[in-house]
């Protein structure tokens, strides 16, 4: 077997599960998984995407049974590799229920809510919605290496 | 008859008008649906699944 140049793909679950830091990293409380959270972008006012750090108030949607900083992302299944692709996708869909969300709306922000500055961690977008006394939902693509919602490949 | 939640509170579905469409493009496929009561918008809501990924590209360099 030949030497091969590659980003090793065990590592890119490591990195996922955060056992590497090659800059200055924080002290973690323990071993668990962080916390995650989505949280719902107007489409005038919203500015969030790649350039975003943390979870931000500015652009984000208000109005009935919504809460700032959004609802809870479940995140049953861990991180896996598919051939050398490495895959999260929150386990459950992600559900806004008996919201009313009168101003257009085209983004969702996934966050760490475990970290004390709540880092950014992904954006996605979609045609605008509003809601009115109804549900909002976002369903997950299959978890696997091909349309798994994060992806490092 | 089934109950939909509205701005008015739970309502028959049968004495409401409703609208529905679809959302298909390589990004999402979303459906939405609508009940008007006496021309006037009492419920939307929207399910929307998600097609494309966020995807990082990891590349060890070569000297």
């Amino acid at each position: 077997m030949a030497n091969a140049q590659a980003f090793c793909s065990q590592a890119k679950l490591d990195i996922m599960n955060g056992l590497h830091a090659m800059g200055a990293s924080v002290a973690r409380a323990g071993t668990t998984k962080d916390s995650y959270k989505a949280a719902l972008f107007e489409t005038a006012s919203g500015s969030v995407g790649a350039a975003s750090t943390v979870y931000v108030t500015s652009g984000e949607v208000a109005g009935t049974n919504y809460s700032a900083g959004g609802v809870a992302v479940t995140t049953g299944t861990a991180p896996a590799l598919d051939g050398t692709t490495g895959h999260f996708t929150p386990s459950a869909s992600i559900t806004f229920s008996n919201v009313t969300l009168a101003t257009s709306f085209d983004a969702v922000m996934l966050f760490n809510d475990t970290s004390a500055s709540k880092l950014a961690l992904s954006v996605h977008t979609f045609a605008s919605q509003t809601i009115t006394a109804g549900d909002f939902t976002l369903t997950m693509p299959t978890n696997d290496g091909t349309t798994g919602l994060i992806r490092i490949a | 008859m089934p109950l939909v939640n509205t701005t008015l509170g739970p309502m028959d579905t049968s004495l409401l008008e409703k609208k529905d469409g679809i959302i298909d493009n390589e990004n999402e496929n979303t459906l939405w649906v609508e009940y008007w009561y006496e021309g006037n918008l009492v419920h939307r809501s929207a399910h929307v699944r998600l097609k494309k990924a966020v995807v990082c590209d990891l590349v060890a360099a070569s000297f």
